[in-house]
């Protein structure tokens, strides 16, 4: 895979596939302090007009920016990440939910990368806007 | 919801005192794999004082500061009809195990749309020495009673 230095508009940088579960919703709940219930409870989803327990999306934006950060080799090259919460991520207490991320580089300038991500479920996006900036 | 609100800014919330296993928990949590994150030798061999939080670790910073804007009572905000509309995180530095951040919110903007209500809130996280780490900006939807 082409370097931070050698990134050219187009290549893909970053892939990943994410198995979410109700433990990983859990695990999330407790790490970020979102204690939604429509995040864990079936009863409270469904009572609010969902078609499931969905994952946070903050979740899905923490996980979508991971292989960016392995690609850069530190979070801390990272200046700027943003997402626009499109469609939601159903998990289904057996099966869960696969997650998939794409990050293709968008933009390169002298001081930074701009990679675009394409996050998706059940093969539709998630997130739009999804653009990380990585520090050259 | 009140478009008064727009341009006011909040007291700063209490300071966040940010932990190396805090930062670890979450860092498992939204599946980081970098050893920067995980292991306070590798960080401290790449420059940085302890484990360096993944990007969006900031909005647990964050958090409190919306916290404080959805229970203002005269915001007209219901929190049961509040769904995320955006989220944007601009680092100077990264967030590291040890920072104590405090966060401060401006409502930058309050918009109505088709029946709902956006507002956007933008929360600047400074560190002990009142130096910019980053700034954490959320829309939220306020969806509307129809």
């Amino acid at each position: 895979m082409t370097s931070v230095q050698d990134a050219t508009v187009g290549d893909v940088v970053a892939e990943a596939t994410y198995e979410l579960t109700r433990d990983s919703l859990v695990r999330y709940a407790g790490a970020s302090g979102d204690f939604n219930p429509i995040h864990y409870r079936d009863d409270v989803a469904a009572s609010v007009g969902l078609p499931g327990v969905l994952a946070h999306g903050m979740l899905t934006m923490g996980l979508a920016v991971q292989p960016v950060v392995d690609w850069a080799g530190d979070p801390g090259r990272v200046a700027d990440y943003q997402v626009r919460f499109t469609r939601p991520v159903v998990v289904d207490p057996a099966t869960g939910a696969t997650v998939s991320v794409v990050g293709k580089v968008g933009a390169v300038t002298d001081d930074s990368v701009r990679v675009d991500l394409t996050v998706t479920y059940e093969g539709q996006t998630v997130l739009g806007k999804a653009q990380v900036l990585v520090r050259r | 919801m009140n478009p008064e609100l727009q341009g006011r800014t909040f007291p700063p919330v209490a300071p966040y005192l940010v932990g190396r296993e805090k930062v670890r928990e979450f860092a498992r949590a939204v599946f980081a794999t970098s050893p920067l994150s995980l292991d306070p030798e590798a960080a401290r061999a790449a420059g940085y004082a302890d484990v360096v939080a993944p990007p969006t670790f900031a909005v647990v910073v964050q958090e409190h500061t919306l916290a404080q804007l959805l229970a203002e009572p005269g915001a007209g905000i219901d929190f049961s009809r509040v769904v995320h509309g955006d989220q944007r995180f601009s680092f100077t530095r990264p967030i590291v195990a040890g920072d104590e951040l405090t966060a401060t919110l401006t409502v930058t903007s309050v918009k109505s749309l088709g029946g709902n209500s956006m507002v956007t809130a933008q929360s600047e996280i400074v560190d002990a020495a009142g130096e910019h780490v980053v700034t954490a900006i959320s829309t939220l939807v306020v969806r509307g009673d129809a």
